[in-house]
């Protein structure tokens, strides 16, 4: 028995961990892209942009423990084409990757408007070691989109000193995801900050002046002037490779409740979109729990104890000194109801409610509560 | 079996309660990681090897 895991981030690395944990003792092959050993994406847009963190802290483990997980790690080369039949892998480099198990763990590519001198990305550690870089000699920043990375790079340049604008075409930061009551507090928090928002309005362009970035145009005509810009216009699962290959790619590697994409092929993490059974339809998950939770169904599958994938999902945002968790899947359209602590003093539990059903928990600055709560009407009543 | 929690690295997720309630709490005020038992009993060795391995944020190291 043999297993090749493409990917070599958070959910790559943990289905490793998963499989040792399991007793899996044959050989394990990790394959990523970077150079970089597997570290870990959250503190890229807050602790390690700002500078309190430095590279090592962001490493997800420590060479010794690397080590003792007895697996070949081929680092800097990328997976270009998937023969699912031979099940092999080939890489840009021209090595032919073959393995009883595949594990599809290639995550997701950033978007982004054009390449220009002061415009950025945030997906990777040399994204952010070229952002900091960057806002370290700048004045003026302005981020275009209003998801959780963006209002977060927001909430950290904002702390670096920064003047910073947040643009994007959302009437609040994160409304499609949290609605328009939590939104609303999200707009509130980053004004009182200091951050600028320009929201509900597109961002059309960037001008350029001798290469480098200059403004950022917005739908109703006005221009915002930026020495550096962040895209956070979210990312595309990275499947290009596995075009032709046969395998259902459909935003992202199509699973069915198991996470298996075919015959002795799974996916996991940001790049696996899978049936999940409890909701009775597919789903694909962008956040740092789900690359864990999800390894260990996709490795127990492997090592023979055959499970459906039935999380409920959670992500957390930090964003000045605001916690917020959300468990389950909250929507824009669900109805919000606080029901421990109180919005006023910015501590509090929240129910998402669509059809008399609870589907969402969210914590503002209550982590714990949150937690308990997400026991009592997400996990009990499921 | 000795166990280190990081409080800095803790990102208040509360996943290693959920794995091992005997062995970690959570602060009332901002969720961040308490070690209820820096040393427990074998028994719960599986739970406790299960806390680190779902804590999102790798704050919780495991020395058999």
């Amino acid at each position: 028995m043999s297993v090749l895991i493409v990917g070599a981030s958070a959910a790559g690395l943990s289905t490793l961990e998963a499989l040792r944990r399991k007793g899996y003792q044959d050989k394990v092959t990790v394959l990523g892209a970077e150079w970089h050993p597997p570290y870990d994406r959250p503190p890229l847009s807050k602790q390690y942009l700002a500078g309190t963190w430095d590279e090592q802290k962001t490493r997800l483990r420590p060479d010794a423990v690397l080590s003792s997980l007895d697996a070949e790690f081929v680092l800097g080369d990328e997976a270009v084409g998937l023969d699912v039949v031979r099940r092999t892998v080939h890489t840009a480099s021209g090595r032919d990757l073959q393995a009883d198990s595949i594990v599809i763990a290639t995550g997701l590519k950033a978007r982004t408007l054009q390449e220009l001198e002061g415009v950025h990305v945030l997906r990777t550690l040399d994204d952010a070691a070229a952002l900091r870089k960057d806002l370290l000699e700048a004045s003026r920043l302005v981020v275009v989109g209003d998801g959780v990375l963006g209002a977060e790079i927001a909430a950290t340049a904002r702390k670096m000193g920064l003047t910073v604008t947040m643009a994007g075409p959302q009437s609040t930061p994160l409304e499609s995801q949290l609605g328009r009551t939590i939104g609303g507090l999200l707009t509130e928090l980053h004004k009182q900050e200091g951050v600028q928002l320009r929201l509900g309005t597109a961002v059309t362009g960037l001008t350029e002046n001798d290469g480098r970035v200059s403004d950022v145009e917005l739908d109703n005509g006005d221009v915002l002037p930026a020495d550096v810009v962040v895209v956070a216009l979210g990312a595309a699962p990275v499947t290009d490779w596995l075009a032709g290959s046969g395998l259902t790619l459909d935003n992202g590697v199509v699973c069915d409740s198991r996470c298996q994409a075919g015959q002795g092929i799974y996916a996991v993490g940001d790049v696996a979109r899978w049936h999940h059974e409890g909701l009775d339809s597919l789903l694909r998950l962008e956040n740092r729990t789900n690359a864990t939770e999800q390894a260990a169904c996709v490795a127990a599958n492997i090592v023979g104890d055959v499970q459906a994938y039935t999380p409920v999902p959670y992500f957390w945002t930090d964003q000045f000194d605001t916690k917020i968790q959300v468990h389950g899947l909250p929507s824009a359209d669900a109805e919000v109801t606080v029901i421990e602590g109180s919005v006023e003093e910015r501590r509090f539990v929240a129910l998402y409610r669509r059809a008399d059903r609870v589907v969402g928990v969210l914590g503002w600055n209550m982590p714990k509560q949150t937690r308990l709560r997400r026991q009592q009407h997400l996990v009990a009543a499921a | 079996m000795k166990i280190i929690i990081d409080q800095d690295k803790c990102v208040a997720s509360g996943q290693c309660v959920t794995a091992a309630v005997d062995v970690f709490d959570q602060r009332d005020e901002d969720g961040i990681v308490v070690l209820l038992n820096d040393n427990p009993p074998d028994d719960l060795a599986a739970d406790v090897h299960q806390a680190a391995a779902v804590c999102p944020a790798l704050a919780i190291v495991v020395e058999d």
